[in-house]
């Protein structure tokens, strides 16, 4: 089998995998947009594996192949930066949403009419009426 | 003791039903003249409840955010509530409330705007061994030099500060490790507030253990560099700057403190 045949497929696939998603609303644009692009730079070359040999030599790098394959490592790496990064930041918000639901229950625990379990009651009541059904 | 200032302790507490309702009862006997928040931070036992049921406000965390999370929403509730003074005393006992009109008096004298309770300081007996002196050793040195005053304990999680730190402490503090102490205290000294130091002796811990192995040391002493080496190339958020030392905020806080602090002395 030929190498293109395999890597064309799997292009394809993904590509098509990407649109699916983004047609079931599960990708956000902003996210969909970088991802898209890479897939319709990357699914040409399944076809053509030659096709960037002569860009590669000129940057001495001995094959196409082996300048997709950088290129590709190089764009994971900055692709996960970018989601630690959106990480941090939702992090941020959370911590911020945390807080503000924590002082408005103290808010409203303060004027009274906010309820506020006791676990440690409520065990205690369990356990009482167990006492009481194995007697 | 604490004249007409607002004083609010605040305990950040992780499942501590066992000890808070005799931590809170010291607090209230000795000291009634202040409130006091437990930051129940996401617990899984009923600390929220046993805190108030011993009288205490409390603001509960839906999740459990780390020291530095609990003592930001701290802040800010005291930020909220026109608090004049913070301060954080740990739940679990071994802060000894007996110190905190020390703490209070050295805030009052308008010298420090962030007082720090040290264990090494003379008073007490509190002793730690091994690469975790070392780790402790380097941080006093470093830290010494950046808050440009003698600082013996500076993970010490005793502490007061005023009114523009409380402003500024609600709007920033670090969540992660080591930064409800160290990167705290960094920021607001290379943002100009003055940190002073109060020896106090510390109790034993009534619930908990110390984490004491050479290799959780060696850890402890690397991740601690990492925060301190953070603490000082991160840049401060320039709104910060409005309640720091030189701006308008802060010479009319220390206007007021001082008339305040006069007219107190004419009382005595």
């Amino acid at each position: 089998m030929q190498l293109s045949i395999l890597t064309s497929i799997t292009g394809l696939l993904v590509l098509g995998y990407i649109l699916e998603l983004l047609r079931r609303q599960q990708l956000r644009e902003k996210y969909a947009a970088i991802w898209l692009a890479i897939g319709l730079l990357v699914a040409p070359l399944g076809f053509v594996p030659d096709l960037l040999d002569s860009t590669a030599r000129r940057l001495g790098v001995a094959s196409g192949a082996s300048l997709v394959l950088f290129a590709g490592f190089v764009l994971i790496l900055l692709v996960s930066l970018h989601l630690s990064w959106e990480t941090s930041r939702l992090e941020a918000e959370t911590r911020t949403l945390a807080e503000d639901v924590a002082l408005i229950r103290a808010h409203l625990v303060q004027q009274g009419n906010y309820p506020m379990a006791d676990r440690a009651a409520d065990a205690s009541a369990a356990d009482a009426t167990e006492a009481q059904v194995n007697s | 003791m604490s004249g007409d200032r607002r004083v609010l302790i605040i305990l950040p507490a992780w499942n501590e039903e066992d000890g808070l309702p005799s931590v809170l009862r010291e607090i209230q006997e000795q000291l009634p003249y202040v409130d006091t928040l437990v930051v129940d931070d996401g617990s899984a036992d009923s600390t929220a409840a046993v805190a108030k049921a011993a009288g205490s406000a409390v603001a509960q965390l839906p999740f459990n955010l780390g020291v530095g999370g609990a003592m930001r929403l701290g802040y800010r509730y005291a930020q909220q509530h026109g608090y004049d003074v913070a301060i954080q005393v740990d739940a679990d006992g071994q802060h000894d409330p007996a110190y905190i009109p020390a703490l209070l008096e050295r805030l009052a004298t308008g010298e420090a705007d962030l007082v720090i309770g040290a264990r090494f300081a003379g008073d007490g007996n509190y002793k730690v061994g091994g690469p975790r002196k070392w780790a402790m050793k380097l941080l006093s040195v470093v830290l010494s030099r950046i808050t440009k005053t003698k600082l013996t304990d500076t993970t010490s999680g005793f502490r007061a500060c005023n009114r523009p730190l409380i402003e500024f402490f609600a709007r920033w503090y670090p969540v992660e490790y080591l930064g409800d102490t160290i990167e705290s205290m960094v920021g607001a000294a290379r943002s100009g507030f003055t940190v002073r130091q109060v020896p106090v002796s510390m109790r034993a811990r009534t619930t908990g253990t110390p984490s004491a192995s050479p290799f959780r040391a060696m850890v402890y002493l690397s991740r601690a560099g990492l925060v301190l080496l953070l603490a000082m190339i991160r840049r401060m958020p320039k709104e910060l700057k409005e309640f720091a030392p030189g701006s308008r905020y802060y010479a009319a806080f220390t206007q007021r403190a001082a008339e305040r602090r006069r007219r107190e002395l004419t009382k005595a």
